[in-house]
This record gives structure tokens, C-alpha cells and sequence, in this order.
């Protein structure tokens, strides 16, 4: 065997090692952690229970859309007479909404209506909702990914 | 022989290598951020409900007619083409624009413009009609008074006018010149004036407006280099050889969707959020400090040609954008529309007020990030060797024709 075939065979071997090395690593790593997508959730101090839905159809991308909030009780009463803030934005940019949402209107049924949502950007956006209602003042943040 | 061999064996490994590493091969998902920002990808414009002429041809051959008419001024030296040039993507490759004098502020291009929900750099205006009103009655743009356009266009145009919007109100009793702005002796006679005399001349004003909309609603955006190569694709084709964009261009195409975060903000078939972002561009020296769209929420909003006065056609669920719009967040300062980057490469210099003479003065502030003179800017720096920053200004030039 002359030595240039001993080179090849030899470098065939550091390839077929390094490769393998990288599979086990590609393989074995842990996929990121995405946000937690769950439209339905408690409020932070877990007041109540909140959900959101969007009005039609799935947002895109610069238009303006509306949700719907559902807040009821812990027991699963529907919380009428809450008064919503609406904030958010998106973490990875340090910017908030932009634009300045409202509740405009209560369907009934602890369901609340809010316009002027609308998501500039593609990513991962946070959606903060402030709920003030009988059994007091409470939190509850969902994450959106476009 | 054998030596020969390793050699072909390595000089493959090398080329291969290299291919995989560099911008033969777009992931799944750049392809979908590519074809997203493809023209083919852009919707249909949408209707304009609050101006019921905006797809009218009368309107929009009025709108033309006027558009370009230097008689719609104080000294008739003055159309919306003076500084809006036809040949010239509607703008007129000035730091800032020329009127009847200078004015603080880069005259847009007008390719699509009818897409906007605000418009001028700050989004002082929330429709297109109303934005076309403004520089008519601006002192250093038309310098012109309300009073005095219309009786303009009785003159002129009364009979198209008629045809298309609505019978004329007398006017001869009118002032000559009065305005809302103008000469103390124009605003004077604005204010003597009746409500009803000042009312009937609004609606003209506001038709005026209506027209040039309808006329800028036929401005699009034509095919470019990066479509070409974009179209095929979107629709897992390879583009053709004379479609290939180079691999300099690939390299500042991945990098725009990429690691320089451009395409953050430069989104879409249009390249642009439509929203208003401090990116820490600096105030030019001797102008007045001009603090973006902080400083004209308060306008827009009291602006009685806006969605939700009385000049608007259509049912009020058309002015989301006004009525949802941030009002006071510390963002709005110094914030500032984002731009097509469409043609961008035909029309130095850029920014708001002409800062940068060069793609490459842009990329190079985008890269280096400086404070903001007044809020926060967004951007944050990115290491882009001298290599990347050519590869970006490839790239924009593969967005003209």
C-alpha cells in the first residue's frame, strides 16, 4: 500500500468519525424550548380562567383583527363586568404593540371583544391582558408565534 | 497516479464543502421568507371605502390632470409632479424635496403607496386622499389657500368636476384666497366666512384629494431581478440562467432574511411593515428637531379630513388604523415610516431627510447602530465584515428592474 492510499483511507476515517460525532450531537440535543402556545391558561395569581380565540379566521401578518377573550371564574362562571387592558409586544425586540387595542365590546357569557390587534412583524409576540373584575385585579399573558 | 487522484478527491471535498457552505442551497424556511417578499405574493389592492371615487376613472384622470398641473399652486410653478417625478419613481433624488421652498423632509416615492395606512414619514395623514390635501396649503410645498383651489377648478375643470362628484356651490362670493393657513389676511377671510361657505369649499378640497388618490391608486410596483429569481422559487422551480442572481447577491439575499435582521422590519412583497420605528437616524444640522411620529399623533388625530370625520365615504368600521393607533408610547419617538426598499438602488440619498448618500452608508449605519439623538433606537449592532456589507448592497440592487 503506498502511503498516498494510506493518507486516503486515512482521511476517509476522520470523515466517517466526524460525521458520526456530529450526528450524535444533532440528535441528542435538545430541540429550543418554544413559548408556551396555550390559548387557554389561569391568570398569574389564578383569579381566573382565561382563553382567546380570534374573532375569523388566524391573524396575518399587518392586518388589523379582532379576539375574543373569555375570562370566567376558577368554577367556571363567566365573568361579566371585567374591565380588560390590553398590552404586549414582541420580547425578542423590545418593542411593544403596534397599535392600541380595546375592548369594545361583552358578547355575553364572560366573552369580551378585542380590536385593533395587529401583528407588524412575523415571530413571537406576547399578548398581556390585565382583567379587573369582582374577585380583584390579575394578569394572564399568552404567546403568539407568526 | 494515485497523487492524482487524492488530489481530484480533495479538490471535491473542497468544492463540495464550499457549494454546502455558501448560498447554493436555500433552507426550507428562507424559501418561504424569499417567496413571501416576492411581487406574485402581494394581495390584490384593497378597496377604499372611505373615498367612493377611488376607483373611478373620471376621478382618476381628474386626479392625473391635476397631479400634474402647476396651476394648482400659489406662483403656478408648482404640481405634485414637481417634486413627485413621473420618470423618476415619483420622487426627485433631492436630500429634501423643493416646492415653493425647501421642505424639512425626502419626498417619497409613490410605487404602491396606495397599500399605506398612514402616510407622509411620521403618518401625519391616515388616508391618501387626505395626505394629497396637505402640501397643497403647505407654504414651502403648493403654497396655495383652499378658496383659491377651488375657484381653480370651477375655472378649469368645473364641468369635469360636476360630472364626476357633485354640482359646484356658488362661489363668487367667496374670497379670492382664504385658508385655514396662509397670509393673517387669508386666514382672516377663512375666519368671516360662513360655516356653510367654508363647508362647501372643504368638500371640494377633499374631492381634490379624492381624485389624486384615485390617480396614485394606478402607481404600482413592476417586476424586478429579485422577483425573477424569487417566482420560480416560490414554486420549487430553479430559476433560469439569466434569472440567477449571483452568488455575491445570494449571499446578501440570505443575509437581508437573516443575520443583519432587515427583513425584521423590511417585510413582504413590499418590504416594509408599514409601521413607524427609531432606527437612530441622525437629525440633520440647521434643521428644526424633528422628533417623528410622537410629534403628529395629536395631528392626525384632530385632522378633520381623517377616517372619522365628516369628509369620509362609507361606514366608519374603515378607520381600525386610526382608532387603534398608539397614541403615546415612548417607540413613537423619532420614529419613522418604514420604506419600500423597492427600486431603492435608483434613488439615493435615504432617510427622511436625505442622511445617507449611499446604500453603503446605509448598511453601514445599520450595522454599527448609533444612539438615538432623542428615545431608543431598535436596531442593535451586527458584525458584518466589509465582504457582508457589499453582499447586502448587491442584494438591494437586485430589487430594481
Amino acid at each position: 500500500m503506498t502511503s498516498a492510499w494510506r493518507m486516503i483511507v486515512g482521511a476517509f476515517g476522520l470523515v466517517a468519525l466526524a460525521i458520526g460525532f456530529l450526528s450524535i450531537v444533532f440528535l441528542t440535543a435538545p430541540a429550543a424550548p418554544g413559548p408556551d402556545l396555550a390559548r387557554s391558561k389561569n391568570s398569574a395569581k389564578g383569579l381566573y380562567s382565561v382563553a382567546i380565540a380570534p374573532e375569523a379566521t388566524e391573524p396575518k401578518q399587518g392586518e388589523l383583527h379582532a379576539w375574543v377573550v373569555t375570562v370566567k371564574t376558577r368554577q367556571g362562571a363567566p365573568v361579566e363586568g371585567a374591565a380588560i387592558a390590553i398590552g404586549g409586544g414582541m420580547p425578542e425586540h423590545a418593542h411593544g404593540l403596534p397599535t392600541s387595542p380595546e375592548a369594545t365590546a361583552y358578547l355575553g357569557d364572560g366573552r369580551y371583544r378585542i380590536e385593533g390587534m395587529k401583528f407588524s412583524m412575523t415571530g413571537w409576540w406576547q399578548l398581556k391582558l390585565g382583567i379587573t373584575a369582582r374577585a380583584g385585579a390579575d394578569e394572564a399573558t399568552f404567546n403568539l408565534v407568526l | 497516479m494515485a497523487r492524482s487522484l487524492l488530489t481530484k478527491l480533495i479538490a471535491t471535498a473542497v468544492i463540495a464543502v464550499v457549494a454546502g457552505c455558501s448560498d447554493t442551497d436555500f433552507t426550507d424556511a428562507e424559501k418561504r421568507t424569499i417567496a413571501s417578499m416576492s411581487l406574485a405574493a402581494l394581495a390584490p389592492l384593497p378597496s377604499d371605502p372611505t373615498n367612493r371615487f377611488a376607483d373611478d376613472p373620471g376621478a382618476a384622470a381628474l386626479g392625473a390632470t391635476l397631479f400634474f398641473d402647476t396651476g394648482m399652486s400659489r406662483d403656478g410653478n408648482v404640481a405634485c409632479g414637481t417634486c413627485h417625478k413621473i420618470d423618476r419613481q415619483f420622487q426627485d433624488d433631492l436630500p429634501r424635496g423643493i416646492g415653493v421652498g425647501e421642505t424639512n423632509r425626502r419626498t417619497m416615492p409613490l410605487a404602491g403607496v396606495a397599500r399605506d395606512p398612514f402616510f407622509f414619514w411620521d403618518g401625519r395623514r391616515d388616508s391618501l386622499w387626505s395626505q394629497a390635501m396637505v402640501p397643497l396649503e403647505n407654504v414651502l410645498e403648493h403654497a396655495g389657500t383652499r378658496t383659491a383651489y377651488a375657484h381653480y377648478l370651477k375655472r378649469r375643470f368645473g364641468e369635469r368636476y360636476e360630472r364626476i362628484f357633485r354640482p359646484l356651490p356658488d362661489l363668487s362670493v367667496l374670497p379670492a384666497s382664504a385658508g385655514p393657513y396662509g397670509t393673517p389676511t387669508e386666514m382672516a377671510a377663512w375666519a368671516a366666512m360662513t360655516d356653510a361657505q367654508r363647508d362647501g369649499v372643504d368638500r371640494i378640497f377633499s374631492d381634490i384629494g379624492k381624485a389624486i388618490a384615485a390617480f396614485e391608486r394606478s402607481l404600482v410596483h413592476g417586476k424586478t431581478r429579485f422577483d425573477r429569481f424569487a417566482e420560480p422559487l416560490a414554486q420549487g422551480r430553479t430559476p433560469a440562467a439569466d434569472d440567477e442572481l449571483s452568488a455575491e447577491e445570494r449571499q446578501g439575499l440570505r443575509l437581508f432574511i437573516g443575520k443583519a435582521n432587515c427583513s425584521t422590519c423590511h417585510t413582504g412583497p413590499r418590504f416594509t411593515d408599514n409601521h413607524f420605528h427609531n432606527t437612530g437616524v441622525p437629525q440633520v444640522a440647521g434643521l428644526p428637531p424633528d422628533r417623528g411620529r410622537i410629534a403628529v399623533v395629536g395631528e392626525v388625530l384632530a385632522d378633520p379630513f381623517n377616517c372619522l370625520g365628516k369628509f369620509r365615504d362609507g361606514g366608519e368600521e374603515a378607520c381600525g388604523e386610526l382608532r387603534f393607533m398608539q397614541k403615546s408610547s415612548p417607540e413613537l419617538v423619532r420614529a419613522y415610516k418604514t420604506p419600500s426598499l423597492r427600486n431603492v438602488a435608483g434613488r439615493p440619498p435615504y432617510m427622511h431627510a436625505g442622511q445617507f448618500a449611499s446604500l453603503e452608508q446605509v448598511v453601514e449605519h445599520y450595522a454599527s447602530a448609533p444612539k438615538s439623538v432623542e428615545g431608543e433606537t431598535e436596531i442593535h449592532p451586527v458584525a458584518l465584515s466589509e465582504r457582508e456589507k457589499a453582499a447586502l448592497v448587491a442584494f438591494l440592487k437586485t430589487l430594481s428592474d
